[in-house]
């Protein structure tokens, strides 16, 4: 064994040994790419990994030897003991035990002999045959909680709001899909191309997603301070505010007035402060809120949901004041902005939605409640510093790019401590997923938050860059983000909570549609532009024409309007689901209120 | 004292002046600091014809799908002669007006080429005019949106003497019989994609291309050795106009398929043309001069490229003979 292993490391060094002898300027810039580099680290992985199997040998040898001794010594113990043994109550125990072997359920253990009948009209329903062969039944949400009717319009209010913006913007999104393939569909100057893209993106962004967001957080603020909310007046009014400046944003957009074109700023200054008034609004109403909370300790939830807004309203001053935005000023702000918008705001208040419904879906408390403070501090520290990773080998300062793509690598550390913590926090419950509407939401969610986040830091790389950069890769990874974490968990938050309050379920049926249509239609947008963008990457490297990588693209952009059709149908689905568990005709107690009703009208 | 848990102003204070003084050292400082750059020597200031361009480049939002930044590795080579410098920018980017801010001219997608150098390589305004109609006239494959609303169709009657006539084929026309003219918007936005071209700073002021792998750098040793391959230097440098097929387009681009000049055994006019453009048919667009842009070893490799297409048999053209028609050329 050892003799091999030495003639392989002395093989690899060998040809290690005369690939370098063929360079003669080695050139520091591409380090990683050199032959020497990647032998090495090749080699140190064989070794390691020699090294890891031997070790893992041993280790197994000598635990079986100490388990074999003992058991040995156990069988000796019982010999011993058996031959002092009586032989009558040897015999009694072994007749016990074949009787106990032989033991069958009769079917009538509770009744006896006597005919089974329902004196107090308990069972609805007897039926031989579950819902569905396929899978299992759904387990039916049994728990109502009671919620203040004002607290419980409020967030049907905003989730009607979010549903509507999803549905719409996808519908958006869908349809510019389509024009990858079809250019020509229409000659109408709002629909064209560059005025939609901003449409679809902040709609979803600042309608669907915000909206959805800002109403989940309502019931968690209020209930985890044991307290009324603060205002509902001004809930209703940052409702408002927030849904009119998506409203008149889009209409502008369309209309062709455009603040400059940096991704998710593209509405105008008055319409962002629209945007960030209710943001301030909805800031005070928390704080408040938690300000006269009835315990004494503020639950993990509140600090994401507090610090998102407090971020987020910084973010918006930052990004939209006009002090620093010449020149490639407004560069530096605009990574500085796209970046904290999805990482400060989405993601941060995100997972605060997720420190609370899914220890509450899973009847259990959170793995670790320090875990999380770690993924909070360092979401802020090392989130705020990355924004420049999306404008590698671009003029900003070089000092800038390196600071990003480290800090990119940093993003491991809260990632991994928030992937962590909820995996942990799931186990021991894996066989409830198949039985829950809710968990395979979370399931989805809490994976893609590690593979989507981690995959980004490693786009972050200059390597990385080199290929995928400016590429559909980078919207393939936004779709992995924006959609597998964080609307995935909203939609596991939605029908966590629904439920409870209305005391109306969605169809399980509906529920499983909108399921495996968004998460297979995800897969196809995903994989077919992350193939079309390598390839399209490697084509600009070997410098072929650029038509050629325009042609090259066709059948993954076909792919991609494939899988947006299935997530748009499933986005449908949801809204049915949706107005199914807030219809108004419901069985006491749980009393509809008249309010809900403009929501879904 | 640090009890975050329980002490709820704290933990905001905390986290707000956190990102606070974090945003202040990664986003304003640097943002601050940079645009105090200076414009490049010689750099042309826009006018105002090509800011009002600009504003229509933003409300249409070319950046979506079109990027302005040659990043400083050698697979951007081919988008400008240098990478990109903060002072590049120091026009476009100023503030458009109260409402809209500074332009993200940089952009993130290049779903469509970049634009830093659009202005050298597509000079021709007739061909940014067909191609903003209906990008497919023009590049087969296009995917880019038509902007018919930049353009107006009007009856031949009344067209005046100010108008600029697009060379539309009629059957692309709602009316055949009508005649296409370009509106304001229209020549705002070709006039500032015609601004586009880098400040000229040298080769030695010029910053340096990272290598991008080495296996390029040594095929492209290996090529100049070889020779040049024209068919890529045609499809890169004049199938827009003149199409992949030689054909051109009736009524913009003449074809080069069958053509006497093309297929003349004597190379001189066609190389002068080449060398320093051509615009003495009224019934076609104007071709810009390509001098400063080929060398001669790409001159001979194009033309020889178009002289064995498309049908056309005529001997091919070397650098030499390149040479010395420029050499003629430019005593003129």
């Amino acid at each position: 064994m050892n003799r091999i292993i030495l003639t392989l490391l002395a093989f690899f060094l060998l040809i290690g040994e005369a690939m370098a002898q063929t360079v003669r300027n080695p050139e520091i810039d591409q380090w990683w790419s050199s032959p020497g580099i990647i032998g090495t680290a090749l080699l140190i992985a064989i070794i390691s990994f020699v090294a890891i199997l031997i070790i893992g040998a041993r280790l197994s040898a000598f635990i079986q030897g100490l388990q074999k001794r003992s058991q040995l010594r156990d069988k000796e113990e019982i010999k011993s003991e058996l031959v002092n043994w009586d032989e009558e109550d040897l015999d009694w125990i072994l007749e016990n035990r074949k009787a106990a072997k032989k033991y069958r359920l009769s079917g009538s253990e509770h009744s006896g002999r006597k005919i089974s009948e329902d004196k107090r009209g308990l069972i609805a329903k007897v039926t031989q045959d579950p819902e569905n062969p396929l899978v299992d039944e759904k387990k039916h949400e049994t728990l109502q909680l009671e919620t203040p009717q004002p607290l419980r319009s409020l967030i049907v209010w905003y989730l009607g709001a979010a549903v509507f913006w999803l549905v719409f913007g996808t519908l958006v999104g869908q349809y510019m899909g389509m024009k990858f393939i079809w250019p020509e569909m229409d000659q109408i100057p709002w629909l064209s191309f560059g005025r939609l893209r901003p449409v679809h993106t902040n709609t979803v962004f600042w309608g669907w997603a915000s909206m959805a967001m800002v109403g989940l957080a309502y019931f968690i603020i209020s209930r985890t301070s044991n307290t009324r909310i603060f205002s509902y007046s001004l809930a209703k009014t940052a409702w408002y505010l927030m849904n009119s400046a998506v409203v008149l944003g889009n209409f502008l957009l369309m209309n062709g007035v455009n603040n400059g074109g940096g991704e998710y700023r593209e509405y105008i200054w008055p319409i962002a402060l629209l945007f960030a008034a209710g943001l301030i609004l909805t800031f005070y109403n928390f704080y408040q809120t938690v300000a006269k909370r009835k315990i004494s300790e503020i639950y993990i939830s509140n600090w994401y949901l507090l610090g998102g807004l407090i971020w987020t309203i910084t973010l918006v001053v930052i990004g939209y004041l006009p002090t620093f935005q010449d020149g490639l000023g407004e560069t530096v702000i605009q990574g500085y902005y796209m970046h904290q918008g999805v990482g400060m705001w989405f993601m941060t208040f995100t997972l605060g939605l997720v420190y609370y419904y899914l220890p509450t879906s899973l009847n259990k408390p959170i793995y670790s409640y320090s875990l999380g403070v770690l993924a909070f501090w360092t979401q802020m520290l090392f989130y705020t510093l990355i924004g420049t990773h999306h404008f590698v080998f671009s003029p900003l300062p070089w000092w800038l790019q390196t600071v990003a793509i480290v800090f990119s690598a940093g993003m491991f550390i809260p990632v991994l401590s928030g992937t962590t913590n909820f995996l942990m926090t799931m186990k021991g419950s894996w066989s409830a997923i198949s039985k829950s509407y809710v968990l395979p939401f979370f399931l989805v969610g809490v994976v893609f938050y590690f593979v989507g986040s981690t995959q980004g830091s490693l786009q972050a790389f200059r390597l990385t860059n080199f290929i995928w950069h400016f590429t559909d890769f980078n919207v393939a990874h936004s779709h992995m983000t924006m959609y597998g974490i964080i609307t995935f968990i909203l939609w596991a938050c939605i029908y966590a909570i629904l439920p409870k309050i209305t005391g109306k379920e969605p169809p399980a049926l509906g529920v499983g549609i909108h399921f495996w249509l968004a998460f297979v239609g995800l897969f196809a947008y995903m994989i077919s532009l992350m193939a079309g963008g390598t390839l399209r990457g490697l084509s600009w490297i070997e410098g072929e024409s650029f038509i050629n990588s325009v042609v090259l693209m066709q059948p993954y952009w076909v792919w991609r309007a494939i899988g947006g059709s299935l997530m748009f149908v499933s986005h449908l689905v949801f809204a049915y689901n949706f107005l199914e568990m807030t219809r108004s005709e419901k069985p006491a107690p749980a009393q509809v209120s008249p309010a809900i009703s403009p929501a879904h009208a | 004292m640090f009890d975050f848990h329980k002490n709820h102003k704290l933990l905001v204070l905390t986290a707000f002046l956190g990102f606070a003084v974090l945003s202040t050292v990664i986003a304003v400082f640097p943002a601050l600091q940079l645009q105090q750059v200076k414009p490049l020597p010689g750099m042309k200031e826009m006018s105002s014809e090509e800011l009002k361009g600009l504003q229509v480049y933003v409300s249409e939002n070319c950046m979506a799908c079109h990027t302005q930044q040659v990043r400083n590795i050698e697979m951007d080579q081919v988008w400008g002669q240098r990478p990109s410098l903060a002072s590049d920018y120091y026009y476009s980017k100023q503030r458009l007006d109260f409402w809209r801010q500074s332009p993200s001219v940089l952009g993130s997608e290049r779903t469509g080429p970049d634009l830093t150098e659009v202005g050298k390589r597509q000079p021709g305004k007739e061909w940014h005019l067909l191609h903003l109609f209906n990008p497919r006239i023009v590049v087969k494959e296009s995917v880019m949106p038509g902007y018919p609303w930049l353009f107006e169709e009007k009856s031949p009657a009344m067209v005046t003497k100010g108008d600029l006539v697009v060379p539309v084929p009629g059957e692309l026309l709602k009316n055949p019989d009508h005649k296409l003219v370009a509106k304001e918007e229209a020549l705002h936005l070709v006039a500032y994609l015609q601004s586009l071209v880098q400040t000229d700073l040298g080769a030695e002021l010029s910053p340096d291309f990272i290598p991008s792998t080495r296996k390029k750098s040594e095929a492209k040793q290996a090529d100049t050795s070889i020779g040049l391959d024209g068919l890529q230097l045609y499809t890169e440098t004049c199938s827009a106009c003149h199409q992949a097929t030689g054909e051109g387009i009736a009524g913009a681009f003449p074809p080069l398929a069958g053509s006497k000049i093309v297929n003349d055994p004597d190379p001189n006019i066609l190389v002068q043309i080449i060398l320093s453009g051509y615009d003495a048919r009224p019934e076609f667009g104007a071709m810009p001069p390509f001098a400063d842009l080929l060398t001669d070893e790409e001159i001979a490799a194009i033309a020889t490229h178009e002289r064995k297409s498309w049908g056309n048999t005529a001997p091919a053209v070397t650098p030499e003979q390149v040479a010395e028609i420029r050499k003629f050329v430019q005593n003129q």
